[in-house]
């Protein structure tokens, strides 16, 4: 993929360009990363996009129209993110639902909730003017700034991209609750009857992708200093492609946190590689889409193979 | 071979045992013993309680009538957990493992071995694996790579591999519910060998079965359950396959049904 650009746009591979294209896929593949643990351990949170702006509002609305310190601000949009993860959580493990239609639900509640709030709040849909607030210029630091490599300005979210997905992976691979995340999305009869406990495995892994869109939804309010109230919308759909063209399988139970991260790496080159290439624009959700039935195709034999000698 | 070796009690032991489910008697009055290093059989055929007896065995229910002897001790479990606890482990048909995980993962899942302290707490990946070798080793299990999924094991693996986990978690008692039925006869022998090496090992094994041809070769005694009610136990020695096959299939029922669907004059 990154021949492919590399070999036809001068731009796409250097350092600037470079730089250009890991914006993109990091936000995507911070939030990739903790759906693809969620899926691994079988289920979808198609609140997971609209949870990033629920994030970014409130950190805006809470620093701007309640005038608290931006740190303050960032920390209740930590608790109100935990607190949404674990109800989506805590009702699919009580009711046995499927995941899609409980977060689904969420999805929903969510969108209206931040339009709603936003406007009775400002009186517009957005908020503005987070770079006033007292404590914006070390949140800048953590969430929005960028690191020179190479002669390249790096945004900082990469590097977190990189960090998510190293513990993600040590988590799953070198883990006692990652084994359990295995396992409860593999059979979570069979793990329950071994011991493992599914249900709190299943909310933990919620929270986790509560706590990732917190995270990107931050990152998304310091860098832009105002938030849209429809911020996200859409992209719960995108995190599912990047971690399904990273080798997760629908079903669960099978997976990586390092796939999910290329699947949005892949995303990224595509998104910005076709303008470089000065191809219309409109081809690249024909090419995700493209990649996604291969992606899939392929994850189906991996699942053939593994049963193939079940009797 | 009925006789106390050593005057030790037996592991478990089952005096009058029975059990209700609203009016029906769905057991009553079954006796029998399970000794460390021998095989105990159940035999029976469908309806015939053999489901229920592994439910006291196994702490799913408890028994509303008899007694239940834990090394000579009154023992009723409450929980499956409570009967983990005292050592007998159940090894069920469906197993309780997770086809896409590695052989390592899957013996180790729900009791992983941890190393570090705090948040650098993990899973102690190397141990795992050595240990998963080893004792599947010790089983006579010739298991090619730890690290490939159970889904690629046949189903007599798949058995042998459940037996060779329960016995290492500390498994005294080891009931195993029908292991060979889903099996060919070539799987099946396979899964008997590993019974005979958890015996060897000193494991009171019970083997729920409605196969007298996979029971006789390994049991040390038999007790042929029909319709909730004990037909006898018998030791190895008082009984041949023949015999044990006749009572199995309902004996003097048999011979009735055969008179039946003789050729009128013949």
């Amino acid at each position: 993929m990154f021949t492919f650009f590399a070999v036809q746009s001068e731009v796409f591979r250097s350092p600037r360009g470079i730089a250009n294209w890991l914006d993109p896929a990091s936000t995507l593949g911070i939030m990739a990363v903790a759906v693809a643990m969620l899926m691994i351990g079988g289920h979808f949170d198609l609140s997971a996009g609209v949870m990033t702006g629920t994030t970014a509002l409130t950190v805006g609305i809470v620093a701007v129209e309640f005038r608290q310190h931006l740190w303050v601000a960032i920390g209740v949009a930590l608790v109100v993110a935990l607190a949404i993860g674990f109800f989506n959580g805590w009702l699919v493990t009580r009711t046995g639902l499927p995941s899609f239609i409980i977060t689904l639900g969420t999805f929903l509640m969510l969108q209206g909730l931040n339009l709603g709030l936003t406007k009775l709040f400002t009186d517009t849909v957005t908020v503005g003017g987070i770079d006033d607030v007292p404590g914006y210029a070390v949140a800048e630091w953590v969430f929005a700034s960028r690191v020179e490599v190479l002669g390249a300005p790096i945004r900082v979210a990469v590097l977190w991209w990189l960090l998510f997905t190293a513990l993600a992976t040590w988590v799953l691979l070198r883990t006692r609750f990652g084994n359990w995340v295995f396992a409860t999305g593999g059979d979570e009869v069979a793990a329950r009857n071994v011991g493992v406990p599914a249900r709190r495995t299943t909310i933990a892994l919620f929270m986790t992708t509560a706590a990732a869109a917190w995270f990107v939804g931050t990152t998304l309010a310091v860098r832009l200093t105002s938030v849209q109230a429809n911020t996200g919308i859409g992209q719960e759909l995108i995190y599912i492609v990047a971690a399904v063209i990273g080798g997760c399988l629908l079903t669960g139970g099978f997976g990586s946190a390092i796939g999910a991260a290329l699947g949005a790496l892949i995303f990224g080159m595509t998104q910005l590689g076709i303008p470089y290439l000065r191809w219309d624009a409109d081809w690249f959700y024909f090419f995700l889409g493209a990649m996604l039935l291969l992606a899939v195709l392929a994850n189906r034999l991996v699942r053939r193979s593994a049963e193939a000698a079940r009797r | 071979m009925t006789a106390p070796r050593d005057g030790a009690p037996p592991l478990l032991e089952l005096a009058d045992v029975g059990k209700d489910y609203g009016s029906v008697i769905a057991l009553d009055g079954v006796s029998t013993t399970v000794r460390a290093g021998e095989v105990t059989c159940v035999l029976g055929d469908n309806g015939a309680g053999k489901s229920t007896l592994i439910k006291i065995l196994s702490g799913v229910h408890r028994a509303d009538r008899g007694t239940v002897l834990l090394d000579g001790r009154p023992a009723g479990f409450g929980s499956p957990r409570e009967a983990l606890d005292a050592g007998i482990a159940t090894v069920y048909q469906d197993l309780a493992m997770i086809p896409l995980m590695a052989i390592w993962r899957n013996f180790f899942l729900g009791a992983e071995p941890t190393r570090g302290r705090g948040p650098f707490r993990r899973f102690d990946v190397a141990r795992a694996k050595e240990t998963t070798r080893r004792e599947l080793a010790a089983m006579g299990i010739d298991i090619r790579n730890p690290d490939q999924p159970v889904g690629t094991l046949s189903g007599g693996e798949r058995q042998s591999v459940a037996i060779a986990r329960a016995v290492h978690f500390g498994a005294r008692v080891l009931i195993l519910d029908e292991p060979t039925s889903a099996l060919g006869v070539k799987q099946a022998g396979v899964v008997l060998r590993y019974v005979a090496q958890a015996r060897d090992r000193g494991v009171g094994v019970v083997l729920i079965t409605h196969n007298p041809h996979h029971a006789h070769p390994v049991g040390d005694r038999f007790l042929v359950l029909n319709r909730g009610r004990s037909l006898g136990e018998f030791a190895k020695a008082d009984i041949s396959r023949e015999e044990l096959t006749r009572l199995m299939a309902g004996g003097a029922e048999l011979d009735a049904l055969g008179h039946e669907l003789e050729r009128p004059g013949s």
